[in-house]
Formats: C-alpha cells, structure tokens, sequence
C-alpha cells in the first residue's frame, strides 16, 4: 500500500499518554489475525462491558468518512509495545496521527503499517487541539502537513520510512536485497 | 585509536552489518529472538504468505506465557482456558514453531515461564548479544549487559526471515545511582523513583546505561527489575555493564559456555564497559539516600510518589478515575487485592521478600493475594525452600507461572474499582480489568499490604519480623 498525500478533516483527543492498552485492551490481542480490530479500538473509551455505548464516549461524534487525521495529546501510543494498536486505529478509519511526541515503538509500529504519525511542535498540537475539525493536507514527501487558517509546518520523517510510505516498498524486501551481507556477517563473526 | 565509547556504542557496532546512510537505517544482527504467543502469529502467517523460510531457527528461542491459565490443568490435563481464542494462539505457536523446527518451552518444559525471566535463567541472555522480542519488557535483558529491545509484530517477521533489523540510531541516556539503598528499599523502589523523575517520555529516543554503587551492589535479579522498567519512561532498552556478578549468575546455565569457552567469555565481557571519558548524550544523576519505599498513585507509571507522601493535585483524569483526593496519603487506603508476580518482580529473590513479611502472618481479610512465580523453575525453587507453603499459610494463592494479572489476558483479572497493589509495571486505566486501579509497588510493600488490607509502608511490618 502506497500512501503520498492525505487530505481529511481532523479529528481530537485531547489526552496526553494515550497508551496502547486504552487504543485496544489485552483482552482482544488473543487474535491470530490482524483484521477486523476497528470495534476493539478505543474500547473502553466508547463501551461499557455489557457493549452498550458510553454517554461520555468521547469518539462518539468522530465521522469517520472524513476525519481520519487523529490529533492527540503528547507521548501518543506509549507502554507495550503491541502492533495491534496500529492495526486498530487503521482499521477503525485513522490514517494519520498528529502529536507532539511518540512513543517509539508505537511510532516504528505505526509507520511499518501505513499509519503516519506527524511529529509537531507543541504549538502546532495545541492549535489544532484548539481548533476541532480542521481540514488538513499532509504530503509525505515533502514533509508537511498544511492547516487551514494556520498554515504549512513541517515534519520529521526519516528517508527510508517516506521512500518505503510513499512506494509501497516492503522493509523486509530491502533488507533480504542485502541477503549477501548477512551471510557475510555470520561467517565473519562466527554466528 | 583510543576513542572513549559507551557500552552502548561497542554492542551496536559489533552488530552492524550495514551501516546507517542517509536514507538507510542501520541493518542490525540480532543474536537472540525470544518469541511468545500473542505477537508473533501474524508474523509467522506473513513468512509463509511469501513462501519464505526462518532465518536461524536455532536463533529463536519460544515459550507460552501471556494468555496462558495460571491454574493448574483438571484431572483430564485440561485447563481453564479463559476463552477459545486464547488456546487457539497457543495452539498456533506450538504449530509454527514444530515447523520451523524453533525449541519451545511448552506446557511439558521444566524451564518454560514468562519469556523474559526463562531467557536469563537458561543463560539464553548474555553480555554483549542483541536481543529483541514482540514485548517491551525485552529491556529487562539489558541487566546482563545486552542490547534487548521490544519490537512490533512486522520486525518480528523481519527477524524470523533476516536475523536483522532495521534501526536508526538511538541516543544514550546515563542514569547514574549513587549511594546504599535504605532499609525496605528494593530494586523496584529505584526504578520508580526514576520514572517518577525523569517522566515517562523522558528516555523517549534513549538507550539508559545504568550504573553508580546502588546499582553495582544490586544482584542480577534487581538489575533485571530496574532494566525491566525502562520502557516506562520511554527508553528503548535498558543496560548495566557485566561484572562478577553478572559472571558468577551465568556460570553453569544450560546455554552458558563452559569450559575454555567460558574464560574466553568472560575475557571478552569484561570489555563490555563504558570507557573513562566517554560521554552520554544526557546523563542523570540520583542520590539512593532519596528513595524511600515508592509507590504509583496515578494513571501511568510516572506517577510515582514516596509511601508516606500526599496524593498530589493537578492530575484531574487520574485523580477521578482512582478515585483519590489529592493532598491525601496513600497509606491507608484500602487493598482489594495483592498481585506479587510479572517480569518485573516474579524471581526467587521477589518471592522470598515477600514471604518474609507474610512468614507467619495472615493475609487481612477481604484482600485476595496473588503469587505468581515467574517461571516453573522459580516455581520449584520456592518450594523447595518452602515459600509456597508461607504464601499458602498466609492465605494467598500459589499458581503456576505466566504473565498472568500484570496485563490479565488470562482472564486473571480485578473487579471493576478493586484497588490492587501489583508489583508489575503497568497501571493504565483498565490494564488490570475493566475499572481496575493498580498502584505499582516492590514485593515488600505489597506483601505488607497484604497483611493489613490497607496501602502500607513495609518498614512498619520489617522492624517486627521475626
């Protein structure tokens, strides 16, 4: 899957340290699959445990046709290091996390999926938490992300993670390329 | 030519088999990965979708932990699985690892436990190796001076197909703790204390070198709790230099070298040390006589205070959803349920903490205590030196190993608004079951809360034992 350009309307939680057991609980990581998380995600945020809905779900106005940019509070995707996360809030409708810092793993987790997440500086993350509902334009390879009535910013995305985003380019395709270079390494280290 | 370079700098570079470019992270040669049933099915359904074949399978090493009961099975060798789905994961690890031909500690292994204290224990984990497995808590190797770091399920697939990984270069961060300990003052108190300092994206980006006298006096089961913690303030990995400590922890482990091998180990673990002069990106110093016993009042685990401390005010989220008044003590308040276990504290030297304080004391009533040892081999061990038979006396439940309630996959789990004082690593909303409050705490505390039913500082229990 190649992604280059997203253009969608965001969408806040404005929360600092969303960790990855509130994204999707343990209970649902009994999976052997990596679809269908979408109903997992957020869970406890938007069910209570009888599956009826909260009356304070906060995603409960999230119109997922078109807000599939999630803005956040900072240290996004914190705690363990489960890649159903990524797997949830993709299949849920996000396409694009805004925050002012992530978790690495989360952030490793997410970009090997397709999921972006645009590091933005506070002032970036407190406007847009501000200002609910914003249209947005983000282009990977230029590395920015366009506010309406705010203006450009940019953001750090290393080269590899935008070539393999932007190509569909499969990390494990690069790194059995260099299959020579492993086979090189173990003899010479005796592995 | 004598460049200073930190331990971190020597294990990266002799694990680089391509180095970083400009547009190419570095591709990285993973000596060991540990693999356990909730993140790795996915990984291993990609391999086959593309027809490849594991790398080293000699280079994995897999065990059943997380959604595994930790009641014992009937008198038909069933057990209670919490649902369905749960045995089928396990079933799929015991299917893909007989196929790949990967050693798995399964229901019938003498050593099979929580993956990351069966690593340690059958010498899997030594100095200077990279380590990785699809849990966070893989920093918890970095007590013997590995690199070991959590991965997302893909770069599980990645290390199954390549044995490498891609990685960009992380910064260092030093931690350096200085001083004696206090008395009732464990590895776990240490550990909080610096999440609660630092904050929990405070090593966002960092690899933590730990080191200073507190942390040379601590045995290898202390080093792993500190390292273990890492991640909850945001540090990739963990690490400790090796030392005789280290060495002498090692010695005769099923996967140890032995013979001239082991010399020839220890001479070139003895390298792995960060040299005089040699910098860290950003260093922290602490003074041990500061840590007192330390305790989570909050919502993640850098909120941390002291045991005698007030709540403080400013967190209305957390302070609602535990249901605490700020500028309140925790102390006092009072314990639904005790978990001793997790692959932060669940080792013999945890256990026997905790059974010194309940030897010939009874669980309060109204409090349920459980204690999960963290492998079958602690398990034995304990009850060879009869803890099992303290813990039971006391009223507490002895089970079989697994990751159990520190994430209650298994279905071991909390009611919603119990109070739990847990000596695992996590006390997100929810992570303990649905409403559940967690407070982070060592053995020591938990064992004394246990005692009373209320939160409790163990120095009040430790001047009157026996």
């Amino acid at each position: 899957m190649s992604v280059t350009v997203i253009e969608s309307r965001t969408f806040n939680l404005a929360v600092d340290n969303i960790d990855t057991d509130q994204i999707i609980p343990a209970r649902f990581l009994t999976t052997t699959e990596r679809a269908g998380l979408g109903q997992a995600c957020f869970y406890a945020w938007r069910f209570n445990e009888d599956g009826s809905e909260k009356p304070a779900n906060p995603l409960r106005d999230h119109r997922v046709a078109d807000q599939a940019v999630l803005v956040t509070g900072e240290n996004f995707g914190c705690g363990s290091s489960r890649e159903h996360a990524p797997w949830a809030l993709l299949d849920y409708g996000f396409r694009a996390v805004v925050s002012s810092r992530f978790a690495d793993i989360f952030r490793n987790n997410a970009l090997k999926n397709g999921l972006l997440p645009v590091l933005v500086e506070p002032a970036v993350a407190d406007y847009l938490l501000a200002h609910p509902d914003l249209p947005v334009r983000i282009d990977i390879e230029a590395r920015s992300l366009t506010i309406e009535g705010y203006g450009a910013v940019g953001f750090p995305l290393d080269a590899f993670s935008a070539y393999c985003l932007t190509r569909g380019i499969d990390p494990l395709d690069f790194i059995l390329q260099g299959a020579a270079d492993i086979d090189r390494y173990e003899q010479q280290h005796g592995k | 030519m004598s460049e200073a370079t930190t331990l971190f700098e020597k294990i990266w570079r002799r694990h680089v088999v391509r180095p970083e470019t400009a547009e190419t992270p570095a591709v990285l040669y993973i000596d060991l990965q540990l693999l356990h049933e909730v993140t790795s099915p996915q990984a291993f359904a990609e391999l086959e979708r593309r027809g490849l074949a594991v790398r080293r399978p000699d280079r994995c090493l897999a065990t059943i932990d997380h959604s595994t009961p930790t009641t014992p099975p009937d008198a038909d060798g069933e057990y209670a699985w919490h649902t369905d789905q749960a045995r089928t994961q396990v079933e799929t690890l015991y299917r893909n690892c007989a196929r790949h031909g990967i050693e798995l500690h399964g229901w019938d292994s003498p050593n099979r436990g929580i993956v990351h204290v069966m690593g340690p224990e059958l010498g899997a984990t030594r100095p200077g190796m990279t380590i990785v497995c699809g849990d966070s808590h893989t920093a918890t190797h970095g007590a013997f001076g590995a690199l070991a770091f959590g991965i997302g399920t893909t770069e599980v697939g990645h290390v199954l197909a390549s044995q490498c990984l891609l990685q960009n270069k992380p910064r260092t961060l030093g931690i350096r703790v200085e001083g004696e300990l206090r008395p009732g003052v464990t590895a776990k108190d240490v550990i909080l204390h610096i999440i609660g300092r630092i904050g929990v994206g405070g090593g966002t980006g960092s690899v933590i070198e730990y080191f200073g006298s507190t942390i040379r006096d601590m045995d290898m089961e202390g080093r792993m709790t500190v390292c273990n913690m890492s991640i909850e303030c945001g540090a990739r990995a963990g690490l400790v230099a090796p030392d005789e400590t280290t060495f002498a922890w090692l010695a005769g482990r099923p996967r140890a070298p032995a013979g001239p091998a082991w010399d020839a180990a220890i001479a070139d673990w003895k390298t792995l040390r960060t040299d005089d002069g040699a910098t860290f990106d950003r260093l922290v110093e602490i003074d041990a006589a500061e840590i007192g016993p330390s305790i989570t009042w909050g919502i993640h685990p850098g909120m941390v205070i002291g045991i005698d401390d007030a709540v403080p005010a400013g967190e209305r989220d957390a302070l609602d959803y535990m249901g605490l008044n700020a500028g309140k003590p925790l102390a006092g308040e009072k314990v639904d349920v005790v978990f001793i276990g997790s692959c932060t504290n669940s080792r013999l030297t945890d256990l026997r903490a905790a059974a010194a304080i309940l030897r010939g004391r009874h669980v309060a009533s109204g409090t349920r205590v459980l204690v999960v040892p963290g492998s079958a081999l602690i398990r034995r061990q304990a009850e060879q030196e009869g803890l099992d038979a303290v813990f039971r006396a006391a009223g507490a439940e002895w089970r079989e190993p697994g990751c159990s309630m520190c994430l209650g996959m298994n279905g071991d789990i909390g009611r919603p608004g119990d109070l739990v004082v847990s000596t695992s690593n996590r006390n997100f909303k929810g992570r303990q079951g649905p409403g559940v409050r967690t407070l982070l705490a060592s053995p020591l505390t938990a064992a004394a809360s246990a005692v009373t039913g209320r939160v409790t500082d163990p120095r009040e229990l430790m001047d009157q034992a026996s």
